[in-house]
């Protein structure tokens, strides 16, 4: 089996509190926070966007895997923002990285599950064989509809995963795919913001495929919720993620390290990979962990995963999730987030 | 942005690849045929250091229209450990807090957008150092 | 080489001038000045111009002009560097006439910037491309990025740059041909609004329309066409790195010193027997940078020269008696003609209120962009 042998994230300095945009429309701030469990969330700069931020958090990877860039034979991004339609986001990844040109590239996007999807393939890829390292990033600078539910959280950030056989930090126990076809949310060609089904995102499609991936995963694996010390699932609010996780079993204190969403907002493809990467982060040799991601459309990528003894100290070798979520930051007036997130009308 | 001049500038913007002069151990940024210093020709193939020190900035009130939005922001000199010295924005800061000796990382991002469907130009940027 | 000499002068108003063309421009100044000379033909044109095809669509500008004045078949050609687009126009007619090639030679410049072009982005094209306009920087940011640097390294003030566009204005309120013809005040300057911090509105020279033309001869047939031809002593030009990056100091205007050494030692003088001066003030912090390089003040001594007076009317070297590009106004292939007009007039007694009493030897320093190239010529009165 392979495993992850580098892992980095990113998430930009700007924020906007929940506060701020509640004020915007006329909403009780208090109770946004209490029934989304939001504080505040994170605001590209005008000068960032997906690839950007993959990037950097591919950067973070590198040297926490300490390998010869050249030496990644397949790079994926996922992202529901990639910022050409056609032309992908991983080519620009390459060239900055150094990994070009013998590489295999794709870009892929499943809603917010683009991130652990890429992580997929690239984790099948090494194991099959056909490469000897290949990476996989999930990262998002994806649009909230103004006065919409979604705009208390849309955010934007990522993480990349290296994977590869050699010097693992992390091991990889058991995968499990549970996918639908569920309309619960969506965004046509040419549209600016997604649209969603309102109550119907809930139960028939996050908690679905949440619950159904994580209980096959934990079957196939012969594992119970119990033999795990954290546990990641993907964050489109503050509550969803601690709703599932206790109707499979899972504590408070095993998703605590995970649970950053009420700090960095939903950063889609990001999400879970972000919250993964913070477990890291201070996970000892021999944690398991398990991550369940979540794309609306509809499915989920669970993984069971174990930290081994090199993590410790390779961890500490890029920043901390935390250092980037607690650390300086700016921030913003719902019309400085408005002129970041590009919702002011110009000319051409 | 044509699309030919921006590629031929990818290693360049994309990877800090410099040059060091086999004569007098110049490095120039971005490389080139001739040294500046020694008229050297015979060269070694190097990268900068993403780190730098403001040497002199200015904050731009009225932007070219590309960077219409992104006003007010400060533009920097800045040299790296090699010596070598480039300009760039120096951002994820109040651009009044850009002074000469400021410590500065350099870091990717996008530089610029050509309307609504032009291609996007990627480079590096200064941020304060950690 | 001849010695050469500068016997008629033509120019245009400097301001918006809606109602002229690049050609229209040129063609009242070129015809103003071959009236004065009473000359109906030249044997070769320069035209000074920096960014024809950018502001107006207009290259190949050498014919253009030529026959815009009934002169087809003559030799003519359009010359550039950026803002010194004039100066080496005057240079290349210069050695046109000191070679012994052309007897009458017309040396131009005009600019038309107007007609609706993005400005900013056209004077952008002076700088870097790669290393600087990529960037975001504009022609303001680079001389603001300079100021700041003398600012740290000699101790210059705000107030210090704003004295120099109060000094300009009051010359240019002297002048009828200017853009503004009205002096400012200290504190309306402080108080303009920030282009690029420290350089405020006031501190910046405008955008303008205009074209100034002087016809050159040699020395020996200068009596043809005046009584008081000025001759022209020497020409300096010099370049320097294109980005303020790789320039060794970026408080210091290395190819002004140069060009103005290359001058002085061509016309075997120093910079103490200048006794009138137009530089290139394209920006506050230009003129205080130019005036050290040229050797008119001590090199740190710059900044105190507007405010004390040294280089006011009644100075003791008085700099940009026209009003400098500040308050003439600054289309910017013209400039270096318009700096030459100004010091023709100046050494032939004709400065009216402007003028400097008995100056005989005077100095014009062009430059181009951010200092990367710079040209002085020094002239006397004969």
């Amino acid at each position: 089996m392979a495993g992850i042998v580098g892992y980095g994230a990113y998430i930009p300095r700007n924020r906007i509190k929940v506060e701020e945009i509640a004020r915007q429309w006329g909403r009780d701030p208090a109770a946004i926070r209490k029934g989304l469990l939001l504080e505040e969330k994170s605001v590209p700069g005008l000068d960032e966007d997906t690839i950007t931020i993959s990037v950097a958090a591919g950067r973070a990877a590198l040297v926490r895997a300490g390998i010869d860039p050249a030496r990644i034979g397949a790079v994926y991004i996922g992202s529901e923002s990639h910022p050409y339609a056609v032309k992908p986001s991983g080519t620009a990844l390459i060239e900055a990285l150094g990994i070009a040109p013998e590489v295999h590239v794709a870009d892929f996007e499943f809603a917010c599950k683009a991130g652990t999807e890429a992580m997929f393939v690239a984790l099948g890829l090494v194991e099959s064989g056909r490469v000897e390292y290949a990476m996989g990033v999930g990262a998002d600078t994806s649009q909230g509809a103004p006065n919409d539910a979604l705009e208390f959280s849309a955010s934007a950030g990522g993480a990349a995963y290296i994977f590869g056989k050699q010097d693992q930090l992390v091991e990889v126990l058991e995968t499990y795919s549970y996918t639908s076809d569920t309309p619960d949310f969506w965004r046509r060609e040419g549209e600016f913001y997604p649209r969603h089904g309102g109550r119907f995102t809930g139960e028939p499609a996050y908690f679905k495929h949440v619950e159904s991936a994580t209980r096959a995963l934990l079957k196939k694996a012969g594992m119970k919720p119990s033999d795990f010390k954290h546990a990641v699932f993907h964050m489109p609010n503050g509550k969803f993620p601690l709703q599932a996780g206790k109707a499979l079993g899972f504590t408070k204190e095993q998703m605590a390290t995970g649970w950053i969403v009420n700090t960095m907002g939903n950063t889609y493809s990001g999400s879970s990979p972000t919250g993964l990467a913070a477990v890291l982060d201070v996970a000892s040799a021999g944690d398991n962990i398990l991550i369940t991601s979540f794309g609306s459309g509809a499915g989920s990528d669970s993984f069971a995963l174990r930290a081994t003894k090199l993590l410790p100290e390779r961890a500490a070798l890029a920043p901390s999730v935390r250092s980037m979520l607690d650390g300086p930051r700016r921030y913003l007036t719902y019309g400085e987030y408005a002129k970041f997130r590009e919702k002011i009308i110009l000319n051409d | 942005m044509p699309s030919p001049r921006y590629w031929r500038e990818i290693p360049t913007r994309y990877r800090l690849e410099a040059g060091r002069c086999r004569k007098c151990s110049k490095v120039t940024f971005p490389a080139r045929r001739v040294c500046p210093a020694c008229r050297g020709t015979e060269w070694e193939k190097t990268s900068l250091s993403w780190k730098g020190k403001v040497i002199t900035s200015t904050v731009v009130q009225v932007a070219p229209t590309e960077f219409h939005m992104e006003a007010p922001y400060a533009v920097a000199v800045v040299e790296t450990p090699e010596g070598a010295r480039l300009m760039t924005q120096v951002v994820d800061c109040d651009p009044a807090a850009v002074q000469p000796g400021m410590e500065v990382a350099l870091v990717f991002r996008r530089l610029r957008k050509e309307g609504h469907g032009g291609i996007l130009c990627y480079g590096f940027k200064g941020i304060p150092a950690a | 080489m001849r010695e050469v000499a500068i016997i008629a002068a033509g120019m245009t108003r400097f301001g918006e001038l809606w109602e002229s063309s690049l050609r229209d421009l040129f063609a009242e100044a070129a015809l103003e000045a071959l009236k004065a000379a009473r000359a109906d033909h030249v044997d070769s044109i320069y035209v000074g111009c920096m960014a024809g095809g950018q502001f107006v669509g207009q290259e190949h500008l050498g014919p253009l002009m030529a026959e815009e004045i009934g002169m087809a078949g003559v030799a003519a050609m359009r010359v550039e560097s950026a803002c010194a687009s004039g100066g080496v126009a005057l240079r290349s007619a210069f050695l046109d006439v000191a070679s012994g090639m052309s007897d009458l030679v017309l040396a131009a410049g005009v600019e038309k910037m107007t007609d609706g072009a993005d400005v900013t982005a056209v004077l952008a094209t002076a700088a870097d491309q790669e290393k600087e306009a990529y960037h975001g920087i504009t022609f303001p940011g680079l001389y603001a990025m300079i100021a700041r640097a003398h600012m740290q390294a000699k101790g210059t003030t705000a107030e210090d740059l704003a004295w120099v566009a109060v000094k300009n204005h009051r010359h240019g309120a002297l002048n009828p041909k200017a853009q503004f013809g009205r002096e400012v005040k200290l504190d309306e300057v402080m108080c303009s609004s920030v282009v690029s911090d420290p350089l405020r509105l006031l501190h910046c020279s405008p955008v303008t329309d205009g074209a100034a033309v002087v016809l050159l001869c040699p020395l020996e047939h200068a009596k043809r066409y005046t009584d008081r031809p000025v001759k022209i002593r020497a020409s300096g030009l010099a370049t320097s790195t294109l980005a303020l990056a790789d320039r060794k100091d970026p408080a210091f205007l290395d190819a002004v010193e140069l060009s103005g050494q290359r001058a002085y030692k061509m016309a075997g003088l120093t910079p103490a027997d200048i006794q009138v001066a137009e530089v290139h003030d394209c920006f506050t912090i230009a003129e205080i940078c130019c005036i050290e390089a040229l050797g008119l003040t001590e090199k740190s001594a710059g900044r105190h020269a507007a405010r004390t007076g040294l280089t006011a009317l009644g100075g003791k070297i008085p700099v940009n008696t026209s009003g400098g590009l500040k308050s003439k106004g600054h289309p910017v292939g013209a400039t270096g003609i318009a700096q030459t007009i100004e010091i023709f007039e100046q050494l032939r007694g004709e400065g009216g209120a402007r003028q400097v009493k008995g100056a005989r030897l005077g100095l014009a320093q062009n430059m181009g962009g951010s200092g990367a190239s710079s040209v002085v010529h020094i002239f006397e009165g004969v």
